[in-house]
């Protein structure tokens, strides 16, 4: 196998990330960069990024940007892919953004299946906050916000926001992917590109769930948080596509 | 094009789409709803984008995201949905993204009612969503003003990169009346929006934040903002003088209530009191150098609103006790009339003439 490691057209170089060690975002901006260049989108497209650890996502991303409020990354998607329905857009969003404050926009743009492709980073915790309890955090996680762990009798349950869209006629790919492992994160490419071709092929909306490890907020070492991962995580969050409606493509 | 019959909230519709309005994303509301209703019947037809949103907060997101790209964009509602709209506002003012913000205000707080009012004055002039930002506020008087000012609500937003709102009320919003309307703009006769997110295509990458961490660099563009809004407050000021020619006292309204006014001044006038009428037509920027021009002769001011006194505020700050000042006010959705206004001005002129006008 040839290696290589040449730097995609669509991610800024000389810029020192903010992102701690371990953490998921910088191998899904990658990848990102990587299937904008590959499929020939990243000039014509416009990201949206959310309040929280990616609100600084445009200082990675070389291709047209615009940071949105705490929840709202789909209806500013919906505004931008209905004005210019010729563009390429994405919206990028943590857990809780996406699944708390946002979950009426993620939800109503999702029925609506509207053309942008939405990459959702589930890291099961509030990162930029320092650790607060997410919808998706799981029962018995300790979290700053629920120190003895999350008690379903009276914190409640995990949200899976992908699984309640999934179920939307207007949903036509849905997937949930992992960056745990070298293969999950190949996994996890190939997840998106299918996602970005459903909106090329405007076929509906295409979604991509990625499992993500936070090791400073769940205060364990990267290694313990992608095994972390693979043995809590996706035991609440099973992998795999969650609907595929593309028809013959 | 011939005079048509058509009321205030379709007037509000069909004048945005003369403007080159290309998307309209709101969620219904009385009393604005007929203009929702408008844009879904017509938009489309004229070439845009008409979505129905889940609510409030959803439509001015989709504001944000289809003004990035440089379209001309409106939303509308009335008071409570305009309070849902407050953190978009603020985003729209820190990105420096044009917008137009239609408010047929109703009777409050809370849900409050469904007759008109203007409770919302502070809301709209005084920023109303977070942060260091003040935005341009349109207060048409008439259906014929609301096709105007909302075309002249389009070019300030782009000529600023601002938010603009225009605010009605009920009454407005429901009056039908005769509308001679602009002629359509053709959208690529505006100026290229050098600014806007098309996607980079060969060039330079292009990003809209307003994120700014650094505090030294958060106050450079505060006060880059502070000196756009100060070009306003310079150059669009607008308002209407109406009978002041010989005028002893001055009446100052806005909206719906300017108009019950103008009654009244009829009404004083054949009993022999030279009242006059100031009619802000900008709320902000507030025409507070034409009031301390007329405060040097004029010694007694009354302020009608619907409310409990809002505006009368900015006509303290702007008179600054150089003349008296009365306010009636009715708030909650009463409308006043103008036999009522009469009496409160015949009244206050019985009262202060003795002090004031023979000097």
């Amino acid at each position: 196998m040839k290696l290589k490691n040449e730097w995609p057209k669509y991610y800024k170089k000389d810029v020192v990330t903010h992102y701690c060690p371990g953490c998921g975002h910088g191998i899904v901006h990658r990848l990102i960069a990587e299937l904008l260049e590959e499929m020939d989108l990243g000039h014509r497209t416009i990201g949206v990024n959310p309040a929280g650890c990616a609100v600084l996502a445009y200082k990675y991303f070389d291709f047209d940007m615009i940071e949105s409020a705490h929840g709202r990354g789909t209806a500013l998607a919906t505004g931008i892919k209905r004005s210019r329905p010729d563009l390429f857009v994405l919206s990028y969003q943590g857990d809780g953004d996406l699944s708390a404050i946002g979950t009426a926009e993620t939800i109503h743009s999702a029925s609506r299946g509207e053309l942008f492709t939405l990459v959702f980073i589930n890291n099961a915790v509030y990162g930029m906050t320092g650790g607060q309890m997410a919808p998706t955090t799981v029962i018995g996680q300790k979290t700053t916000t629920s120190p003895k762990g999350r008690n379903p009798g009276y914190d409640g349950y995990p949200l899976h926001i992908t699984d309640i869209i999934a179920t939307f006629p207007g949903v036509a790919y849905a997937e949930r992917v992992s960056v745990s492992t070298p293969k999950n994160i190949r996994k996890t490419k190939k997840a998106l590109k299918i996602a970005f071709q459903t909106q090329i092929d405007e076929l509906g909306y295409s979604a991509v769930e990625v499992l993500s490890p936070c090791p400073t907020n769940w205060k364990m070492n990267t290694i313990d948080s992608c095994t972390w991962i693979d043995d809590v995580l996706e035991k609440e969050f099973p992998l795999g596509i969650l609907t595929d409606k593309r028809g013959g493509k | 094009m011939n005079k048509v019959f058509i009321s205030g909230n379709d007037t509000f519709g069909e004048a945005a789409i003369r403007a080159g309005c290309k998307c309209y994303f709101g969620y219904p509301i009385t009393p604005q709803n007929e203009l929702g209703e408008y844009m879904a019947a017509n938009l489309a037809k004229a070439g845009g984008v008409f979505i129905q949103s889940e609510s409030e907060t959803a439509a001015i997101n989709m504001v944000i995201g289809a003004s990035s790209t440089g379209a001309r964009v409106m939303t509308s509602s009335s008071s409570p949905g305009i309070s849902l709209k407050q953190e978009g506002l603020s985003f729209l003012a820190g990105f420096e993204l044009p917008a137009v913000v239609v408010n047929v205000m109703r009777g409050g707080p809370g849900l409050g009612n469904i007759a008109p009012a203007q409770g919302d004055y502070f809301q709209a002039t005084r920023g109303g969503g977070h942060g260091d930002y003040k935005m341009p506020v349109l207060a048409p008087g008439t259906v014929q003003e609301i096709a105007d000012t909302t075309g002249l609500a389009f070019e300030l937003a782009d000529k600023y990169r601002t938010p603009v709102m225009i605010l009605g009320d009920g009454m407005m919003g429901q009056t039908k009346e005769p509308v001679q309307f602009a002629d359509p703009i053709h959208i690529n006769d505006l100026p290229e929006k050098e600014w806007a997110l098309k996607g980079r295509g060969d060039g330079p990458s292009k990003y809209m934040a307003s994120l700014i961490l650094d505090p030294a660099e958060m106050e450079r563009h505060n006060w880059k903002l502070e000196r756009k809004f100060q070009e306003i407050e310079k150059h669009e000021v607008k308002y209407e003088a109406h009978r002041l020619e010989d005028a002893e006292i001055v009446i100052i309204a806005y909206g719906t209530t300017a108009r019950i006014a103008k009654g009244a001044i009829n009404r004083v006038r054949k009993e022999g009191i030279k009242a006059g009428l100031i009619r802000p037509i900008t709320l902000w920027p507030f025409p507070k150098l034409k009031l301390q021009e007329l405060a040097r002769t004029i010694k007694h001011f009354i302020v009608f609103e619907m409310s409990t006194g809002q505006m009368l505020q900015d006509v303290q700050l702007s008179i600054m006790g150089k003349a008296g000042i009365s306010f009636h006010g009715r708030p909650g959705g009463v409308v006043p009339t103008p036999a009522e206004f009469a009496r409160y001005i015949f009244r206050e002129y019985q009262e202060k003439k003795d002090l004031s006008y023979e000097t």
